[in-house]
């Protein structure tokens, strides 16, 4: 059983195709990423997977439940890290992890949630309302939010946009714990380095397209630009999926 | 950072009891309106006592009506009132905020139903429009003498017309983009459908063309039936009231979970 599985996923909004018979599988225990220029239609696959929005055809299994038909399941095995800075500002940061797992129907989860905000170095703050936090710390909260139910799925929308050094590194040292113990991760982030380095598996999106979909050893064997040296950029290759994502949405239609 | 225990493998996690994530739903629309208290249940209660001291004391020498004097006959009017408006108030505001701000994905990332959903939020509305009428009512009961001639029409029409308000409010919320459009339909449509349902007066004490008016006006029956609990007495039965009340919320019940089901303007 995949851990998603996308398939003929078609989403119109008017004129515009967002998503144009998108199909891929994410396998269990694999860090996926999934790449593509604003406006390719990432946000919208995801929303799709999270039932937020509902494709016009295809289906979203995830963990094999059906998202809109068997929808109580599926969300129970899906945790999503929104792009958008969202919060509620009535409550601390204890109080929206508490409610955020009540939703899932999980009342008794105290330990879970301890656990959560020490990964996430949210402990001193627990206490304190979401009003009050740095925009760092809001980012740590949704993605703990995400984590509540302790979901085998996770998937993370640009989670380091705008956000310190610091925190992208204790971020994805958390999230490939999570990833060691199992969770499956797709990631969207267009800090291709990131992607590089954490994801074994790449699609990407082109005007709701899926354009290319191997490993990223694969795809940075395969779509080197010819000419190039093997690093473009520094010893560290960390350039090499920039410049093979630069030619393949180059050559894309 | 400091010292992290090794996390437990996905596979070794025991299977969870799942609950129905409704009362942690309920629990946390009531929270929201209990951490703003002076604002939503004391605010409230301040205005309807300062139309009691207000009209009281102007229309105190009136005629009496039902055989008592005009504050016994305000007081429920105004109880009623702040429960109709506060419940209202609750789930639209509360819904609009939540889309506005975006938090409400949260909740439509979970688990829940459609009928989850709405329970919960008109469960909580419920407790806000009862919690201020109660306020209103303790504050307002020593400024005349009131009796309970049917009190289980009291509960029957505070529950009814609280859920309906608050579903109502679910409505107004699901169906607007911005605070101005709720506003509008706060300010232009509630507080005159209730203000004009005869909570300061008797439909009776009305010319002809306006008396056949009010007799369209759902607010007015709420208003009257809950009347009829504490004085016996009513412009209409109190039966023809809940008729009307239980009409009015069966459709309304219908259109919210219908909207609610689909998404609309909530899911894309």
């Amino acid at each position: 059983m995949s851990a998603l599985s996308i398939r003929s996923v078609k989403k119109s909004y008017g004129n515009l195709k967002a998503l144009d018979g998108v199909s891929l599988e994410v396998e269990q225990g694999e860090f996926f990423g999934l790449l593509g220029p604003n406006g390719a239609g990432k946000t919208t696959l995801i929303t799709s997977m999270a039932g937020l929005c509902t494709p016009d055809s295809g289906t979203i299994e995830v963990m094999g439940h059906d998202v809109q038909k068997d929808f109580r399941i599926a969300r129970r095995q899906l945790g999503v890290v929104p792009q958008e800075l969202v919060f509620d500002p009535f409550f601390t940061v204890r109080e929206t992890l508490t409610f955020q797992s009540g939703y899932f129907g999980l009342n008794k989860n105290d330990d879970w949630i301890d656990e959560i905000m020490a990964n996430l170095d949210l402990t001193s703050k627990a206490d304190a309302n979401m009003r009050s936090l740095s925009g760092g710390m809001k980012r740590r909260v949704l993605v703990a939010q995400a984590l509540v139910h302790r979901p085998p799925v996770i998937v993370l929308d640009e989670p380091t946009a705008g956000v310190d050094v610091e925190l992208r590194q204790s971020l994805w040292q958390f999230i490939s714990r999570l990833n060691q113990a199992g969770h499956t991760i797709v990631l969207t982030t267009h800090y291709l380095e990131e992607a590089e380095s954490l994801c074994g598996r790449i699609a990407m999106l082109k005007n709701g397209h899926l354009v290319a979909l191997d490993t990223t050893e694969n795809l940075l064997a395969k779509h080197r630009p010819p000419g190039l040296p093997p690093k473009i950029l520094g010893d560290d290759g960390a350039a090499d999926l920039e410049a093979v994502f630069v030619k393949i949405m180059a050559e894309a239609h | 950072m400091a010292e992290l225990k090794p996390m437990t493998p996905i596979a070794l996690i025991p299977e969870a009891k799942i609950q129905s994530g409704l009362p942690a739903l309920f629990r946390k629309e009531v929270k929201r309106f209990y951490s703003v208290a002076f604002q939503t249940v004391a605010a409230p209660i301040l205005t309807a006592v300062l139309y009691l001291l207000i009209f009281g004391h102007v229309l105190s020498n009136s005629p009496k009506i039902y055989g008592y004097e005009y504050a016994a006959f305000l007081i429920p009017g105004l109880v009623m009132m702040s429960i109709l408006q506060n419940s209202f108030a609750n789930t639209s505001s509360s819904l609009i905020q939540s889309k506005i701000t975006g938090n409400l994905v949260f909740v439509l990332l979970a688990p829940l139903s459609h009928v989850e959903f709405f329970a919960a939020y008109v469960g909580a509305a419920m407790i806000r429009g009862i919690c201020v009428g109660l306020g209103v009512f303790l504050v307002t009961m020593w400024f005349s003498s009131i009796p309970f001639e049917a009190p289980w029409w009291i509960f029957i029409f505070a529950l009814l017309g609280s859920a309906l308000l608050g579903a109502m409010g679910l409505l107004a919320g699901i169906c607007a983009d911005k605070f101005d459009q709720l506003a509008a339909s706060q300010n232009f449509i509630i507080m005159p459908a209730t203000m004009l349902s005869g909570v300061f007066y008797s439909i009776h004490s009305l010319p002809p063309f306006w008396l056949q008016v009010s007799h369209f006006n759902p607010f007015f029956y709420m208003i009257d039936g809950f009347r009829y609990g504490f004085f016996g007495q009513s412009d209409v039965p109190p039966f023809q009231s809940l008729a009307v009340l239980i009409a009015f919320m069966v459709v309304v019940t219908w259109v919210a979970l219908s909207l609610l089901k689909k998404g609309y303007k909530l899911r894309h």
